[in-house]
């Protein structure tokens, strides 16, 4: 089984380069940061996400679908608009056969470093679960957990708080293989 | 670095002490800081050494991070070296008392150094001047590398605020951390080692992966800390001769993370999730062995050994909030001890085995406490925007930690402050600087 995050993933459909041992956060760009995060990326080809209006792209996933869901302060259960979201996912996902997925979850800095990792990882099981009852394979899905370290809002309100505590799921190739 | 050390003062010097010594009886107190009183910085005076041979600047220098360390601790207060009256002459020269009690010097520390290629020897005496003696056991001689002469001037500083504090000392110490650099969404992080007053910064990883939380083993010859470079959270441990690394409790789909040593260095307490669950487990370092001490479907995580290895404390949120609790060395369901208002984690057990330091998280503050191991005599010794993650200095009685300063250029720095909560003070770092960890007293 082999998970790439998706800068690679896009350097690999370009025939560039392949690499078995990622490194997670330096392309946090299509996760941690995602669209909409500050600064957005300067050296994905955004040409590789697809075409965001076909449905099959990893652009129309992120945008359309949405690829991240918010939790309020220290909970880990998936809001209703949250399952709306989730449930799209797994549509997609279920469609698309040819991904895998890594699950991150994060927190906001109103923590200690300790906890708001455990609650990352909460908060990314959680999603994993319901992914899981709305039938996307478990050999598809893994979770990892960014604590409070990749914000991607950086004001110390709860405006970007409530956005900072989220779940965000980031494509990759190799689904179940 | 190799030191040799012998006492060689008591020999020396009993003549010329004498006389002042016994014309003074009444005075009779040695000069003693009763620290948990309240305090007055004690007057002392550290003269430049006295250079036997090739030292140069040595001889300042030495003078200069003895009173720094002195200094630092809020116990004592050096006298400008432009208010002395008296030159030392010599190492081994009569002392005018008198001229060091004119400029209210209670100590006199007296030091010669002397070097020869790359190596240097230091020796000092201290005095207690009111009373015009030498300070019973505050002597020493020190051999060593030239590159060394920083830990020689923090031996020196830790016997003489051992003699006059009665604690332990703990300026010839290390404390690594992770040194921060870039914008809050993409901190870069990496390693880093230095004394425990910031000086002599030696970098251990680079910043391709994020690193947090280091741990120092009981004996400093090894660290612990949770690394990113396999892609997902891992407990590494490194060794601090050559910096060869290995990843442990490697097991697909779970994240380790908070690893201490326990007190024997032979194995490793830590979290371990899976599933979204967080425990704690403890790991045989030479076996490999993992053990499973809770079982919970809250987060157990920050477990912390106490100094004689039979309990161990940590953080739950079972009852909503983080709470810290002790549980046996064996594992358990532990028995919560803080109470009161807020959230509390990060224990870290005292080294002296009497307190516990730890993070409270209260109407949107972090504060820096201390309480007994029963959870009482609650005290919190710092309050700002973000204060986490105590570190013991190993005489148990200065607690560093990191803080955060707030929004979108917020950066963290390393801070210190006695149990008392005087001395707050910021340790000087290259740049931001979080999660320090104490290394125990060097040999």
């Amino acid at each position: 089984m082999s998970f790439m995050p998706k800068a690679l993933l896009l350097l690999a459909s370009l025939g560039l380069a392949a690499c078995q041992n990622p490194d997670r956060y330096g392309s946090g760009d299509g996760g941690a940061g995602g669209p909409g995060g500050a600064g957005g990326s300067g050296y994905i080809d955004t040409n590789g996400l697809g075409d965001p209006s076909d449905p099959r792209s990893i652009a129309y996933f992120n945008q359309t679908v949405g690829d991240r869901v918010l939790f309020l302060v220290d909970q880990s259960t998936v809001s209703d608009q949250g399952r709306q979201i989730l449930n799209g996912q797994a549509n997609w996902l279920n469609q698309n056969p040819g991904y895998a997925i890594i699950i991150e979850g994060h927190a906001d800095e109103q923590g200690t470093r300790e906890y708001n990792l455990a609650l990352g990882a909460r908060r990314a099981a959680s999603v994993q679960q319901y992914l899981l009852s709305q039938g996307v394979a478990g050999t598809r899905m893994r979770t990892i957990s960014y604590g409070k370290e990749r914000p991607i809002e950086v004001c110390s309100t709860e405006s970007c708080y409530s956005k900072n505590r989220r779940a965000v799921t980031v494509l990759s190739v190799g689904a179940g293989s | 670095m190799t030191f040799t050390r012998r006492s060689f003062a008591t020999t020396m010097l009993a003549g010329a002490a004498m006389i002042p010594a016994m014309a003074r009886a009444q005075d009779g107190q040695p000069p003693r800081i009763n620290i948990t009183g309240t305090i007055e910085a004690m007057p002392i005076a550290v003269p430049a050494f006295i250079d036997e041979g090739g030292a140069g600047d040595l001889a300042r220098n030495l003078a200069s991070v003895v009173s720094s360390d002195l200094d630092g601790t809020g116990f004592f207060r050096t006298i400008a070296q432009n208010a002395y009256i008296s030159r030392i002459q010599g190492f081994d020269g009569a002392i005018s008392y008198e001229d060091w009690r004119t400029i209210n010097a209670r100590v006199l520390v007296v030091g010669a150094v002397s070097a020869s290629g790359d190596r240097i020897t230091v020796k000092f005496r201290a005095y207690d001047v009111s009373n015009g003696q030498q300070l019973e056991g505050a002597a020493m001689q020190f051999a060593g590398t030239r590159a060394g002469w920083r830990r020689m001037a923090h031996k020196v500083a830790d016997v003489v605020y051992s003699k006059i504090t009665g604690e332990g000392g703990y300026f010839d110490s290390r404390v690594v951390y992770v040194s921060e650099s870039g914008p809050k969404n993409a901190r870069l992080k990496r390693l880093a080692v230095m004394d425990y007053d910031g000086a002599n910064v030696q970098y251990l990883t680079d910043s391709s992966s994020i690193v947090l939380a280091p741990r120092f083993s009981p004996s400093g010859d090894r660290l612990l800390y949770t690394s990113y470079e396999t892609g997902f959270p891992r407990i590494t441990l490194m060794n601090m001769s050559n910096l060869s690394r290995q990843t442990l409790a490697e097991q697909p789909g779970t994240m380790t993370f908070a690893p201490r040593f326990s007190p024997d260095g032979s194995s490793v307490v830590f979290s371990l999730e899976r599933g979204g669950n967080t425990d704690i487990y403890k790991m045989n370092l030479s076996s490999g062995q993992t053990q499973q001490l809770t079982n919970a479907p809250s987060i157990e995580t920050a477990p912390c050994y106490s100094p004689d290895g039979s309990r161990i404390v940590f953080e739950s949120d079972r009852t909503g909030g983080s709470q810290i609790y002790i549980m046996g060395a064996g594992g358990g369901e532990g028995q919560r001890i803080s109470g009161g208002a807020g959230r509390n984690s990060t224990p870290v057990w005292s080294p002296r085995g009497d307190l516990i330091a730890f993070t409270k998280q209260h109407q949107g503050r972090f504060h820096i406490g201390v309480m007994r191991t029963d959870g009482s005599e609650e005290r919190l010794l710092t309050s700002s925007f973000l204060d986490e993650g105590p570190t013991w200095a190993p005489n148990g009685r200065v607690i560093m930690f990191t803080r955060e300063t707030e929004g979108g250029g917020g950066q963290a720095s390393l801070w210190s402050v006695d149990i008392t909560g005087r001395n707050l003070k910021q340790i000087p770092t290259e740049g931001a600087a979080s999660d320090p960890a104490w290394s125990p007293l060097l040999p």
